[in-house]
């Protein structure tokens, strides 16, 4: 079992002909990504990647596939939320924006749309989704993730990466790896992708990527304290040296106001019993020490 | 990006929200005539975009237009934390009976709007919610709605307002509230927003924060952010993320996540990061030409550490840029390398040509740099 992907995801792809839909449709097919059409407006009846045939709308592609159930979007920021609202009118459930740069206005407004309509969004400006050995909706290298049991959940795309090859070469493969994305307002948050990892009975332990900026992580730490999480989690915050006002790259790393710094999230993390890896290399004997953990808090 | 005080005030005055009489002046002259024309004492304020001007000096009563003169001829031009003074507003000065705070900003956990006020305006909103926080007024507004009236209502109510100053109040609550959509705001507040004695309001200040990614939309705002520094300048206009710090390690890497963990982690081993230099996912040979070259232009730099995990970014690519900054600036600098990903071999046989060693872990990598910076 995985969270969002898996066998029968089949995929849309918006602005599937533009230099990054491309290069990403292709890498998303070698992994194995069942991908059944793209779309951009005025291109219908082109072919990519000699498999995936391209509409003028998104209609048009699940009228033509109707088992379609999943899409990612490459659209410039200008007209993403216009991309979103499209694949949302023709009942597509699972929207991952990795488009970089769309105005805040127009995600707070798409993201609010979609959960009124029961729809999932990742990002925007997000690396996407991957469940190893079965499918990847995002642009993340295939190569580096490894099919296991640990759920990978981060606001960054790289330092993602970073991570999951440490833990695949540590022999900790993963169940899924969700990038939500680096922008101050985004789908499914921290808090709901961990949730999504304690139900999931293919992941035994959640690893968590977190930044300054915001206060999504100290929102985890506060459910974890007070929930019942029975599986071992682990977490990684970047930006304990980052200055305060300054946008670290990502939209959404900012200190601002006093709140969002790394050191605040850390103490959320460590009064909710979470152990907070210094090193990114920790993280395993982390992982590890917090089985052993729990296997003598739930007995043999 | 902020935009200047006078900047908002424009939006303010276009949608009827009472303001000081003022206006915006560049020379003292100006300022003398301005205060002439007002008749009354004047406040001059300096148009910088830093918070704290009023305490660094950069707002000024003066009772007369001489008194006005003399104030604008040493505040134009003048330095304030770190800003050169080009321009200042010259408003009456308005007594007010009671300071009272309304804005809007955007709660990103909760996903929506927020509208907040309070009846004790006049400080910073960070140090209100630090010291009375029952003295705020706070409500999510639904983003797929907008505000209601009856919104506008409650909170004016709440901050204790009652009689005409609570329609008013409510009436430019709905105004600021139509500005913070039309221009896409990440904030828009007076403060203070002044109760005067007759009980009319008047909004004494005014802020707003554009959301950079919609300046698309408003060409009118140019992105002129004045608290950078040259070479922050400098990479903004090249596209790259750059922001500087005050050590002496410089550090380049692919991902905002990955970088903010290399500053981490160097800084762990003792090192002093100079700067946080972001060039992206799926970065070319000229991308990291322009990044590396920027970062030597660091003149205490003790060691410089590139650290490219290529998922998508091909390590060839890399190494070229990377050799082609190096042999363009003529660096002594000791450059520490780490570089995994795609075509990796290549990329380090490149590099390796050129006399650059590279590392495969992080944490070595960063622990090299820290040595060769300091011993």
């Amino acid at each position: 079992m995985t969270i969002l992907v898996g066998n029968d995801t089949k995929v849309l792809v918006q602005g599937a002909t533009g230099r990054e839909g491309r290069l990403h449709t292709a890498a998303m097919l070698r992994y194995g990504t069942k991908i059944l059409a793209g779309v951009t407006p005025g291109r219908g009846g082109e072919i990519i990647e000699n498999t995936v045939p391209v509409f003028n709308t998104v209609k048009q592609a699940v009228e033509k596939f109707p088992q379609l159930n999943s899409s990612i979007i490459f659209v410039p920021a200008p007209f993403a939320s216009d991309a979103v609202y499209e694949s949302i009118d023709s009942g597509l459930k699972l929207i991952v924006v990795i488009t970089e740069h769309v105005p805040i206005h127009d995600s707070i407004r798409f993201t609010n749309y979609a959960y009124s309509k029961g729809v999932t969004i990742i990002g925007p400006n997000c690396p996407g989704i991957i469940s190893p050995g079965l499918s990847k909706i995002g642009i993340m290298p295939g190569h580096i993730f490894s099919k296991g049991q640990v759920g990978m959940v981060s606001r960054s795309g790289t330092l993602t990466y970073e991570i999951a090859w440490i833990l695949t070469r540590a022999g900790y493969g993963q169940s899924t790896a969700v990038g939500i994305g680096g922008d101050p307002i985004i789908g499914k948050d921290l808090l709901e992708i961990v949730e999504m990892f304690a139900e999931d009975g293919g992941t035994n332990s959640i690893v968590v990527i977190g930044e300054i900026g915001g206060d999504a992580e100290e929102r985890l730490a506060g459910k974890i304290k007070h929930g019942n999480f029975k599986k071992p989690v682990v977490a990684f915050i970047a930006g304990r040296k980052a200055p305060p006002g300054k946008r670290m790259g990502h939209a959404g790393a900012i200190i601002s106001m006093g709140t969002g710094t790394a050191a605040s999230k850390i103490e959320a993390f460590k009064s909710a019993g979470v152990p907070v890896a210094e090193l990114p290399s920790q993280i395993p004997e982390l992982l590890q020490r917090e089985f052993e953990e729990k296997k003598k808090e739930n007995g043999p | 990006m902020k935009i200047h005080e006078y900047q908002a005030r424009i939006l303010f005055e276009q949608k009827k929200i009472p303001v000081p009489r003022g206006k915006l002046c560049t020379t003292s002259s100006e300022v003398r005539t301005a205060a002439q024309e007002l008749e009354k004492p004047v406040v001059i304020k300096s148009q910088i975009l830093v918070a704290g001007r009023g305490k660094a000096g950069g707002i000024r009563l003066a009772r007369t237009p001489s008194e006005a003169e003399e104030i604008a001829k040493k505040l134009i031009g003048s330095v304030i934390k770190g800003i050169k003074v080009n321009s200042v507003l010259v408003v009456e000065s308005v007594e007010p009976k009671q300071e009272l705070y309304l804005g809007f900003t955007i709660d990103r956990g909760a996903r929506k709007f927020v509208l907040i006020a309070s009846s004790q305006g006049g400080m910073d909103l960070e140090e209100l919610a630090l010291t009375q926080p029952d003295k705020i007024f706070r409500r999510e507004i639904e983003p797929l709605i907008g505000l209601h009236d009856f919104e506008a209502r409650l909170a004016a109510d709440s901050i204790g307002l009652g009689g005409r100053t609570a329609t008013d109040f409510s009436s430019i609550c709905k105004k600021i509230f139509a500005i913070f959509c039309e221009v896409e705001a990440d904030l828009a507040e007076s403060n203070p927003l002044a109760v005067t004695y007759d009980g009319s309001l008047v909004a004494l200040d005014s802020r707003i924060t554009l959301d950079d990614n919609a300046l698309f939309r408003h060409p009118e705002y140019r992105n002129e952010s004045e608290d950078m520094s040259p070479l922050e300048r400098e990479a903004s206009q090249r596209g790259l993320a750059f922001v500087q710090l005050d050590g002496d390690i410089g550090i380049i890497g692919n991902g905002a996540g990955l970088v903010m963990a290399t500053l981490d982690v160097v800084s762990h081993y003792g090192g002093r990061p100079a700067n946080f230099l972001d060039m992206g996912g799926g970065s070319s040979s000229d991308v990291v030409f322009n990044a590396v070259s920027l970062a030597l232009k660091q003149t205490n730099l003790k060691a410089l550490f590139v650290n490219v995990l290529g998922g998508i970014t091909r390590c060839d690519d890399v190494a070229r840029g990377l050799v082609q900054a190096l042999k363009g600036s003529q660096t002594k600098v000791p450059v520490i390398v780490r570089m995994v990903g795609n075509n990796e071999e290549e990329g380090r046989k490149i590099l390796a040509d050129a006399g650059v060693a590279t590392l495969d872990s992080m944490e070595d990598a960063a622990k090299l740099a820290v040595q060769k910076a300091y011993t």
